[in-house]
């Protein structure tokens, strides 16, 4: 056990260090500690090889029969909003890659409310180790390898289906934009979960904006209320996991008068949305009061 | 009797005390029938009439769907978590020697949470979608007997299926992996992400009598009075066959399982 040996301090409510050296330090902490966890994780569900191949076949369809869904719709219409079928499946591929990523890290942050109920959530804090590392990896699920395998292979289906002029820039947004996309879901999550500290039951909220956002991105903007579309521009910046960056790529304009500069501000937005959600877990964490079960 | 009551009235007001959970819930059905709402609204706009519904009814059909994931089970009954983790930490051999039924005892326990969930998440997204979108309502008031008769018996289905397949936990132990393909059945098949009626060829018409189509697509086509008469005696029989089906099926699992649980002392 490598982390009993750190200086006093380095591990426990909060980051220790503060500067960048001591921002590194936590990061490769975090890190140590998130992978120990996971793997310990996934150890466990291999004892149950059966159930984890069912387990891993069903996320990805759950995922798949998301994009049945569309399917169907385009086998009754020849455009939705005006977006072809490989424009669409362009958005969904970004969308539900983007979301796969931060499921796959960050999925298991809303059991945390059961853990801040119950009381097991002390456990972790003491434990000389990240706490956000631990609780993020707590459950670690392999089988949310499925959502994200099916948004790749639907993001390769729409990229081969579309026919574009791509330029350099074109192409470096495209890996820019799933980083980043992944990045404000994962942040948004944090987000959500650092609300646990205060209201343990309202997991649910955080899923209407990750999973209900996932939802919304995987279809054009020009569908929905423009009123709605501006929400997730200036509000709940999800507009910046793919959509504005997207329609670049596809050659159409920005929705809602948004400026067309916009569809490079994703890396920028996703350091302010970890910036945010950062400051509020050390808030709910400092907030924090053991239930005493 | 009194004591499946008494059961009921306690699964009532154990999910009442989480309102919290009950307010983020509405919230989120909420989100929900927003975007689904928009996408119907395109899907409506370029194929007027598909499945036979007009634009309101589509939009209707969505906040019904949202009301209904809980009260219905959609996305998993609610329950079979818990059933299942008795089972599998072995505390089922405590329930085994109670003086009560055990399939009946689960039932009347949901049955109380389906009457909550409908007050308390079934209602209130109606409600909220009526005031933003233009829905159909029923020209009838006893619609909405009629509509309540085909809610209750479709979480009757949902508690039958959810019950079996908590069951195979006795043989599979770890019950989850049963538990994702009963999902995904459910969250196909119940016609939640799109009405069964617009699902193309064979595709719709085997979708149309699995037993999640009592979950929702009945229902919602009860509340939009596409039944009259003996046709709505005919949706309420489809209903009650599949409950009445996996409902046996549900104990012949359990009279299976129960004879070769073996208590480990402890």
């Amino acid at each position: 056990m490598a982390e009993a040996y750190e200086p006093a301090g380095a591990g426990g409510p909060g980051p220790a260090g503060r500067g960048l050296g001591g921002a590194w330090r936590t990061a490769g902490e975090s890190w140590r500690t998130y992978r120990m966890v996971a793997a310990m994780w996934i150890r466990s569900t291999m004892t149950y090889r059966s159930s984890f191949a069912l387990t891993l076949l069903s996320s990805f369809t759950v995922t798949f029969f998301d994009f049945v869904v569309i399917l169907l719709m385009f086998g009754q219409v020849r455009g939705l909003g005006g977006f072809s079928f490989a424009e669409v499946a362009f958005l969904y591929g970004t969308a539900g890659t983007s979301f796969g990523l931060a499921d796959l890290v960050m999925g298991s942050l809303p059991r945390m409310g059961k853990r801040v109920r119950d009381g097991s959530f002390d456990t972790f804090l003491l434990r000389p180790a990240p706490v956000l590392a631990q609780v993020a990896a707590d459950r670690f699920a392999l089988r949310r390898l499925g959502r994200l395998v099916q948004g790749v292979l639907v993001l390769v289906w729409g990229l081969v289906l579309l026919d574009l002029s791509w330029t350099p820039l074109k192409v470096l947004l495209v890996p820019v934009m799933l980083l980043s996309g992944a990045l404000i879901f994962a942040a948004l999550m944090v987000l959500g979960a650092s609300a646990l500290f205060w209201m343990q039951d309202a997991a649910e909220v955080t899923s209407s904006f990750t999973y209900g956002g996932n939802t919304m991105l995987q279809y054009p903007p020009t569908i929905f209320a423009q009123d709605l579309v501006r929400g997730v521009v200036y509000v709940v910046p999800l507009a910046f996991v793919n959509w504005l960056p997207a329609l670049y790529v596809l050659g159409r304009p920005a929705p809602a008068g948004v400026p067309g500069w916009t569809a490079y501000a994703s890396p920028l937005v996703a350091a302010v949305c970890c910036a945010v959600a950062g400051w509020a877990w050390r808030t709910g964490l400092r907030a924090y009061r053991s239930t005493g079960s | 009797m009194r004591l499946y009551t008494a059961v009921a009235a306690g699964g009532f007001r154990r999910h009442a005390t989480y309102r919290v959970a009950t307010a983020a819930g509405v919230f989120t059905n909420t989100v929900f029938g927003f975007i689904l709402s928009y996408t119907y609204i395109a899907l409506w706009d370029a194929r007027p009439g598909l499945g036979g519904y007009a634009m309101g009814d589509a939009l209707a059909y969505v906040w019904i769907g949202q009301g209904l994931i809980t009260v219905c089970g959609l996305m998993g009954g609610g329950f079979e978590d818990e059933l299942i983790e008795r089972i599998r930490t072995g505390d089922i051999a405590v329930d085994l020697y109670r003086p009560a039924d055990l399939q009946t005892w689960w039932f009347a326990a949901n049955l109380g949470r389906c009457a909550y969930q409908l007050l308390g998440r079934g209602i209130a997204p109606l409600f909220l979608g009526a005031l933003v979108f233009d829905l159909t309502l029923p020209s009838r008031p006893w619609t909405w007997l009629a509509f309540l008769v085909a809610v209750t018996l479709g979480s009757v289905v949902s508690f039958a299926v959810w019950y079996l397949v908590a069951m195979s936990a006795f043989w599979l132990l770890d019950g989850q992996g049963v538990v994702q393909i009963a999902w995904l059945g459910g969250l196909f098949f119940s016609g939640m992400l799109l009405p069964l009626n617009v699902f193309p060829g064979s595709l719709g018409e085997v979708a149309r009598l699995l037993p999640w189509a009592s979950m929702l697509q009945v229902p919602a086509d009860v509340y939009l009075e596409r039944y009259e008469g003996w046709g709505l005696l005919g949706a309420y029989a489809f209903q009650a066959c599949w409950a009445a089906l996996l409902l046996a099926a549900g104990r012949a699992a359990q009279a299976a399982a129960t004879r070769k649980v073996v208590v480990q002392g402890g």
